[in-house]
């Protein structure tokens, strides 16, 4: 079993560090983790991505042309990596400010309402703890237990209480993907 | 799980194993894409636990220099840096070969010439394995392939360089040192005592304990027969390391059909290739050169016998491909594609450079 | 009387420095360099530091005072000394690491380095000797070279608008927190001599004690690169390099006290 996923969105919106919450989650789960950020200047409010891969087998190259999963948090992004979804791959992507909805319909596309959910939790770090949480719903591929417990072994004690919030989010996150 | 597989940067992986090898001293100046190795050992401090000594100098040149006075005085010492950094180092790494003392030098390549970007690039082989400063000497060069191979190669590369006093290198390139993978770091070993370093390094500038004759360490020698007489044992020992330290892997050789030569981050690129062409049937194999000096030359003439081309994808306009060139003799048809300036190409790129170059 | 009946313990009252050995020193007659080694020598020797002491020499006229010294000495790239006395200390703090270098080695090529380790309060000490021309290499132009004087490479005399002015390094060095004391003397008298040796010993005390770092800048004769005679070189040095460069103490944090 192995998923190839890239995540892209702008800068600030935690997109290396929720690769990392699931390059982590995989590690607790004894899977192969690979994690390769787009690094540089360009992390300082330009566009980020992070790609991702979680295997049970050796990974060979840390760096893809095709993924299993786009998950793509702005409009340049979904430009960017439509056409790099593998047939059947699913494509995630956040509504807000797309002006231009993805066209390919040999992939599972899921518009998801994030931004807004950030809203009605009334706290814009979760953001990107809600993108996993559709993420994970749409293809389970760690478990949500070993996301928290990936969180726990990243964050610093003093954090520790933030983990119910992020377990929250989790929840909100995967109840935005619609069957 | 096991507690002792970790996630970290290959960058953080150097600093780590660094520590775990009981270096004495890492002295180096920022630059992307590799300032994670000196933030790292600054947040470890571990001044306060092995006593490791770690400074910022002011510039690759001071670096160098004090990698140079610590591998003289017979202590583990390193460095790290990126392209334009190790080309301001060349002075000191000539030095160091001509003084005959072991150090570690890190350089996470990124595309050149000049400033050029912060990407991953393999575009110093030459430089790290044909010279780059002056004079005739070679220094042992690592080429890591994953993060794990970023931790391991460290203690390998001291073990080496104190084996045979020269200067090791690990050629990495920013995609390994940015790469995040499972890790598992070595065990922590206490650093040598100066007794011990005393014992390990007869040669070593440490002061004329207990009156014993003088240790100089210097590159000068202006007796031409003399220095000449230098440079035949520098050569001697790097017959020896060529005879002994050869290292590489392969990787579906058996029965391949066409051969990719590749190395570091190029070679995890090629096995995604592999796997591609394995697809549509083609069959291909890997070697991976591990020690970039001394090259495999026999045994990539070995596999190569049984092939119909090889491939050597190259984060560069062509470097190592003159070795693999040299290493199969003009037996087989021998093909080169890369990208360049920070560009990395993709498996597919690799796979299409091979349909389109040798199998037609 | 024979010489040997005159050589007796009982009737000396001059030694050479045992560190000192009886290598040919490839100085010239008149150089300041021989004294300036024999002080050091000597003071590592009166402080009971033969087997601690770790010499980093320069590239230039001095480049061989590790033939001459019989401590163990590092060789440094040019400029590079003090960045290898800073690795060489800190990875020895027990140990008493000087540098020995001249004014190109110093203040030309490696200046960025001498400002730097100073800079940082390495607990190292400097012997610079200022003699303002290049005279391993034939008496070329150094930094320190005074305006009007005549070298290999500003052979009319040095003109601010070609060559810009003489570098008087060590002030600069005196303002930086990192360094504990800076001193200009010369030896070209005997009681130069003495004082210059006192000096020397302030710095390596300085140094073992971790107070940060000594500068002993030693103003000194070149009569070879300035073609004179010795004697007409100190005279010269006295009437035109103490102007630019007087002698004296620029900073000791210890008299403050």
């Amino acid at each position: 079993m192995k998923s190839e996923i890239i995540i892209a969105g702008f800068g600030g919106q935690g997109v290396l560090s929720m690769g990392k919450i699931l390059a982590y989650s995989g590690l607790m789960e004894d899977k192969e983790v690979s994690w390769l950020p787009s690094y540089g200047p360009e992390q300082r409010g330009g566009t980020a991505n992070v790609t991702v891969i979680l295997s049970d087998e050796r990974i060979s190259s840390p760096i893809l042309n095709a993924y299993d999963i786009v998950v793509a948090l702005n409009q340049q992004s979904l430009d960017k990596f439509e056409s790099k979804v593998k047939p059947g791959g699913i494509l995630i992507y956040d509504s807000y400010g797309i002006h231009q909805p993805p066209t390919r319909t040999d992939i599972t596309c899921h518009r998801i309402d994030a931004t807004e959910a950030t809203f009605e939790m009334n706290n814009s770090k979760t953001y990107n703890m809600i993108v996993l949480g559709a993420v994970l719903k749409s293809s389970p591929m760690v478990s949500i237990e070993s996301v928290l417990k990936g969180l726990k072994k990243t964050l610093p004690e003093r954090h520790w209480h933030l983990l119910p919030l992020n377990e929250e989010a989790l929840n909100k996150g995967a109840q935005l993907i619609k069957d | 799980m096991n507690d002792k597989v970790t996630l970290m940067k290959g960058n953080e992986a150097l600093a780590m194993a660094a520590i775990r090898y009981g270096a004495d001293g890492y002295f180096g100046y920022p630059i992307t894409p590799q300032s994670e190795v000196l933030e790292k050992l600054e947040e470890e401090m571990p001044w306060e636990t092995t006593g490791m000594v770690v400074l910022q100098a002011e510039s690759e040149v001071a670096a160098i220099n004090m990698v140079y006075a610590g591998a003289s005085c017979g202590k583990a010492v390193m460095t790290s840096t990126s392209s334009p950094g190790f080309s301001l180092m060349q002075e000191g790494m000539s030095y160091m070969a001509a003084s005959e003392v072991p150090a570690l030098v890190i350089n996470v390549m990124r595309g050149g010439p000049g400033l050029g970007t912060i990407h991953p690039s393999q575009a110093d082989y030459f430089q790290a394995c044909k010279g780059g400063g002056h004079g005739d000497y070679r220094m042992v060069v690592l080429a890591p392939a994953s993060v794990q191979e970023m931790a391991d190669f460290v203690g390998l590369g001291w073990d080496l360089a104190f084996k045979y006093r020269c200067v090791s290198m690990i050629l990495a390139d920013g995609l390994i040192g940015q790469m995040m993978e499972k890790v598992v770091l070595p065990e922590q070993r206490p650093r040598r005592t100066d007794e011990e370093v005393e014992r390990q390094c007869p040669w070593a500038v440490t002061g004329r304990t207990g009156m014993r004759p003088k240790n100089i360490i210097t590159s000068l020698e202006l007796d031409d027969d003399i220095m000449e007489a230098n440079n035949l044992r520098f050569q001697a020992t790097y017959r020896l390391i060529e005879q002994n330290e050869v290292r590489y892997e392969t990787v579906d050789t058996e029965g391949c059909d066409y051969l990719i030569v590749a190395f570091g981050s190029m070679a995890r690129i090629a096995m995604k290739t592999m796997e591609l062409a394995a697809q549509e049937g083609i069959k291909v194999g890997l070697l991976r050169p591990i020690t970039l000096w001394p090259f495999p030359y026999k045994e990539i003439a070995q596999v190569a016998a049984g092939v119909k081309g090889i491939l050597v994808p190259e984060l560069s306009a062509g470097q190592m491909i003159e070795d693999v060139k040299l290493a199969v003799e003009c037996k087989v048809p021998v093909e080169h594609t890369g990208r360049m300036g920070g560009n990395v190409p993709t498996p597919e790129e690799v796979l299409d450079a091979l349909k389109n170059q040798l199998i037609k | 009387m024979e010489n040997n009946d005159i050589i007796r313990p009982e009737n000396l009252v001059y030694k050479k420095p045992a560190l000192l050995n009886d290598a040919h020193m490839h100085y010239c007659p008149g150089c300041s360099h021989g004294v300036v080694h024999k002080l050091v020598a000597e003071v590592i020797e009166e402080m009971g530091m033969a087997e601690k002491a770790i010499g980093v020499s320069p590239v230039g006229c001095a480049v061989f005072a590790y033939n001459y010294i019989d401590i163990d000495w590092l060789e440094a790239a040019h400029g590079r000394a003090t960045a290898m006395a800073t690795a060489t200390k800190r990875l020895m703090p027990n140990k008493l690491v000087f540098t020995y270098q001249g004014d190109g080695d110093f203040a030309a090529i490696g200046t960025c380095e001498s400002i730097h380790s100073c800079n940082r309060g390495e607990n190292i000490a400097i012997i610079f000797i200022n003699n303002a021309i290049y005279g391993m290499t034939g008496g070329q132009m150094a930094p320190t070279t005074l305006l009007g004087q005549k070298t290999a490479t500003c052979p009319y005399g040095r003109r601010a608008d070609l060559n810009g002015y003489p570098l008087s390094i060590t002030p600069l060095l005196a303002q930086l927190d990192g360094t504990c004391y800076v001193t200009r003397q010369s030896v070209h008298k005997p009681a130069s001599v003495r004082k210059a040796k006192a000096a020397i010993r302030k710095a390596f005390e300085n140094s073992m004690a971790g107070k940060g770092t000594s500068v002993v800048e030693i103003v000194s004769t070149c009569n070879t690169g300035w073609k004179l005679s010795p004697e007409k070189a100190n005279l010269w040095m006295e009437e035109n390099m103490f102007a630019k460069y007087p002698l004296g103490d620029l900073k000791d944090v210890e008299s403050k006290k």
